[in-house]
């Protein structure tokens, strides 16, 4: 399944391993500010209401 | 028929964002994951690259993605200031960080593609350098929204900054053309058929930028979701603050 990458093998998958870290890091870190912003946002609106 | 300028009012915002955020990610998980494995397992080696090409389907997304993200910065900074829409402005700032991991990915996959395909990791070309000058731009936008604590104040600032770093986003894209220097090779994609790469790297390489569009789209939409809610927590806190 793995195909033949020779010589170049560190160079393609270092790429591939870089790249979807950092995808992968972005997308977690966005999605947990999103996460913490909203319930603080419900905090605070909690309070304002009567 | 609606206005686009309905969707600068926040609460309007944000309700569209949240029915069209599901289907935009997993349209571009989708695309990503079916682009990269097409690419990474179903295509040949390059008879003169060798299996390297196969960095084409991240260095090639990820760098259309990091200058056209600093394009779309510009156009909601140029409609802050003209139409002092707060949504347009947080949407800029929220673009920057993705912006900027695009940037790092473009650069990192092109020196570690650049290492075995022209003997060194880095070379003093007119497209990666105004592509790295682009980086340090990313850098000082997102350092300058975090220095200045008035919002309007930092968006009047950042939006000038983004204006004067569109010159790089601009040289990134187009040096190549009029700069006839330096080790990096023209345009991948093409209107010009004979010029594109061939196809079986140029269909799983389209599947590929349409994942990694999208996957700006889906985090801008959810970034913005986000900014909209901080600054209405900083507004309802400092209204508590003042009694």
């Amino acid at each position: 399944m793995m195909p033949e990458l020779g010589k170049y093998a560190a160079t393609v998958l270092s790429s591939y391993g870089i790249s979807i870290l950092l995808l992968v890091a972005l997308a977690v870190v966005s999605l947990r500010r999103a996460t913490r912003v909203r319930r603080a946002l419900e905090e605070v609106e909690a309070r304002r209401r009567p | 028929m609606s206005s686009l300028w309905e969707y600068a009012n926040p609460k309007k915002f944000v309700e569209t964002s949240q029915r069209v955020l599901p289907w935009v990610t997993v349209l571009s998980v989708a695309c990503l994951v079916v682009g990269l494995v097409w690419g990474f397992f179903f295509t040949p080696e390059d008879y003169r690259q060798g299996a390297t090409v196969k960095i084409i389907y991240l260095h090639v997304p990820s760098a259309l993605v990091a200058i056209n993200a600093w394009f779309m910065m510009l156009l909601a900074s140029l409609i802050w200031l003209i139409r002092r829409h707060h949504v347009s402005a947080l949407a800029a700032r929220a673009a920057a960080p993705v912006g900027a991991v695009m940037t790092v990915i473009a650069l990192a996959t092109g020196a570690i593609w650049g290492q075995p395909m022209w003997g060194t990791w880095w070379v003093w070309d007119p497209r990666l350098t105004s592509f790295l000058i682009l980086f340090l731009f990313y850098l000082g936008y997102i350092a300058l929204w975090a220095a200045v604590e008035d919002g309007d104040t930092a968006a009047d600032l950042t939006s000038i900054l983004c204006i004067v770093g569109s010159v790089f986003a601009v040289l990134s894209r187009y040096a190549v053309f009029f700069w006839n220097q330096g080790l990096h090779q023209g345009a991948s994609l093409s209107m010009d058929a004979e010029e594109n790469v061939a196809d079986v790297f140029y269909y799983p390489l389209l599947v590929c930028i349409a994942g990694f569009v999208l996957f700006f789209v889906a985090l801008v939409l959810l970034r913005t979701q986000t900014e909209i809610r901080a600054r209405r927590m900083r507004a309802l806190m400092a209204r508590e603050r003042m009694g």
